[in-house]
């Protein structure tokens, strides 16, 4: 029977083409739209845990209170021993030390007075025992030119800085600061490379220079203001997450110690937590409102097709088929137009996608005026779940729209359906 | 089982309309034996399509009984008004009414289906069917390929297929010429003849009329009168 139906409706393309182009061009639609939204999520997660939040991230409690203007003046002194500990503990994290600060970028004339002047936004990293946080904060691909410092009096600025300050490589900049006990101090750098980002926020103004120089430029020997700590696989882990950070915190933050450590998640930062479930949310709305619409769009092609088919019906009926078999055979083959249309729309959403996810989507249009790290270039993230939420709304869809347009065959008189045929 | 296939007893059939109840049939009472040939008989709009519904279990009567192979339709849920007009009765329409979509064979294949049929045998009686009605040859055509009295031949053995103790013909050659009218009700005799299956049809044609054993006029939803014609 099964069998003697798929040919009909194989043979019958008012039966299938309409429905399966609706699915299957709905199909491809979410699955693109789920991979580039899991390809922002990604790239918002993946810049602002390079550039800032890390997956995890360790403060003082009294550094935390106020997170956002990053006082490293409340950061960690002396933090060493600590930091061994913890890395021993949490084998998992890749950790790293820094400090952010705010300083003022000069640039010296001969007379020792300033020619021009710019506010700069400082990241004091180690740059020269390992390349680990050239990787995390991709310093080699944002490298526009010359080079990566060799020594700690060289920095590289974004850019932008670099062009604003009529600046050339090699030239000498002075970076000014207030040193943790809020005394002017100053260093001399020479410019040994530029980098662009393609984050607004970023590329209006970084300066970043090594750890230990900026450690010495404002008075925070073997300090740093954030520790963080990023997975080995390179990939955020909310659950594991939440487990390393309620395990450090109550092994070794204290309450009453202002500069006791505290452990804060990715969620924890920046707003972070509100768009993960904003972005959560908007998928799920997504996925809902998609099966919505199609189901609607395919309820009413089911229903035109219905009232086309209402003499078939009729002769069905006559032969000894019941009005719940119909039905179910109307389901039956709405699940096969839905498998296959839900196919060919995974297939071409995922060939659309790895297209993005090879050569991107220029997005800076929308990160322009915005001080959200996001990269200006998106690229969509194909995961197995994007293609079971494209295959399943699928499915859903077309079943809805048999299942309301069907309901018809219940509605009407067995005689009057029957009447149809002899119209 | 009684004796009848089927047995009409008071049966009135009544639509609501503006201006009151407009009765199709009122107070029927009528039986249909074994291998009868009967017409019902009468012009358009006369209740005889309504009482072939009624008697195929396709609607219920407003009154009176209707029993159908000894059952009262009126008792039967959906599912059981389906089974009875699976194993038991055939139809046959005006228009034919095949599935479009597939061969003359599936067309006649459909009912076997429905009945769970094991394929050795559904080919077999699909194949005898169409040699009944002469259209082994055609086994593949859909039916937009064939004339409109091969339409009808298909119909029949579709219809005849299963075996059916009855089958209920709704002006079956209201859309044929009458060679075609002739072949078709000829075909229909020798199955009533040789395969014992009682025929009821609705007609107001005089070429279908003279073949009938009986003849059921009805007039206004009522039974005018009711013969059998001597010598067919």
């Amino acid at each position: 029977m099964l069998r003697f139906l798929l040919k009909g409706v194989f043979r019958d393309r008012h039966r299938y083409l309409f429905p399966l182009l609706i699915v299957s061009s709905g199909v491809l639609i979410m699955v693109f739209m789920l991979a580039l939204i899991n390809g922002y999520m990604g790239s918002f997660i993946r810049a602002n845990a390079g550039f800032d939040t890390g997956h995890l991230k360790v403060v003082t409690l009294a550094y935390s209170e106020v997170l956002a203007q990053k006082p490293y003046d409340l950061g960690f002194l002396d933090i060493q021993k600590d930091f061994a500990k913890w890395k021993a503990r949490y084998p998992q994290l890749n950790w790293v030390q820094r400090i952010h600060f705010g300083a003022l970028l000069g640039v010296p004339s001969q007379a020792d007075s300033l020619i021009q002047q710019g506010e700069v936004l400082g990241f004091g990293i180690d740059l020269l025992s390992s390349t680990r946080e050239r990787q995390l904060m991709n310093l080699d691909k944002a490298l526009r030119k010359g080079r990566m410092p060799h020594s700690d009096r060289e920095i590289l600025i974004s850019d932008n800085a670099l062009n604003r300050l009529n600046l050339k490589l090699g030239d000498s900049v002075l970076l000014f600061g207030s040193d943790i006990d809020g005394a002017l101090s100053s260093a001399q750098f020479s410019v040994c490379g530029t980098l662009g980002f393609g984050t607004e926020a970023l590329d209006r103004g970084a300066v970043i220079a090594d750890l230990a120089a900026v450690r010495k430029l404002l008075n925070m020997e073997g300090g740093a203001s954030e520790i963080l700590g990023f997975f080995q696989t390179g990939e955020y882990d909310r659950e594991e997450a939440a487990l390393i950070k309620a395990d450090f915190n109550r092994s070794f933050s204290d309450p009453d110690n202002e500069f006791s450590p505290l452990m804060l998640s990715m969620e924890d930062q920046n707003n972070m937590g509100y768009i993960m479930a904003m972005l959560d949310r908007m998928m799920a709305i997504f996925s809902f409102v998609f099966i919505i619409i199609l189901g609607i769009v395919l309820w009413n092609s089911g229903l035109m097709n219905g009232i086309r088919r209402y003499g078939e019906f009729g002769v069905r009926l006559a032969m000894g088929e019941s009005k719940l078999h119909i039905y179910e055979t109307l389901l039956l083959e709405a699940a096969g137009v839905g498998v296959i249309g839900s196919a060919l729309g995974i297939m071409l959403g995922l060939v659309l996608s790895a297209y993005f996810n090879l050569y991107g989507m220029d997005a800076s249009v929308f990160s322009r005026n915005s001080s959200l790290l996001s990269e200006d270039i998106i690229y969509t993230s194909i995961e197995f779940s994007t293609a079971l939420a494209g295959f399943v709304p699928g499915i859903l869809s077309t079943l809805l729209g048999a299942a309301l347009a069907g309901l018809a065959v219940f509605r009407r008189q067995t005689a009057q359906l029957f009447k149809e045929l002899e119209t | 089982m009684s004796d009848y296939i089927a047995s009409l007893h008071k049966i009135s059939k009544a639509y609501a309309t503006g201006h009151g109840d407009f009765y199709a049939l009122k107070d029927i009472d009528l039986e249909f034996r074994e291998r009868e040939f009967t017409g019902i008989v009468g012009p358009s709009g006369s209740g005889k399509t309504t009482l072939l519904n009624i008697i195929g279990s396709l609607d219920l009567p407003t009154a009176g009984e209707a029993k159908v192979m000894g059952l009262l339709t009126s008792q039967l849920n959906a599912r059981q008004a389906a089974a009875l007009r699976s194993r038991h009765i055939g139809f046959i329409f005006q228009t034919y009414n095949l599935l479009p979509v597939y061969s003359v064979y599936e067309n006649v294949e459909f009912p076997l289906l429905l009945l769970k049929m094991k394929p050795e045998e559904r080919k077999k009686a699909v194949l005898a069917a169409l040699e009944w009605v002469g259209l082994l040859d055609k086994q593949k055509s859909r039916p937009a390929q064939l004339s409109g009295g091969q339409c009808q031949r298909v119909a029949i053995a579709r219809a005849m297929v299963k075996k059916p103790v009855l089958v209920l013909a709704d002006e079956p050659t209201a859309n044929l010429d009458t060679e075609n009218s002739l072949h078709i009700l000829q075909t229909m005799q020798n199955l009533n003849t040789n395969l014992g299956t009682s025929f009821i049809f609705s007609t107001h044609d005089d070429k279908v009329i003279r073949f009938m054993k009986r003849i059921v006029r009805l007039i206004d939803g009522k039974v005018a009168s009711d013969d059998y014609q001597a010598g067919v």
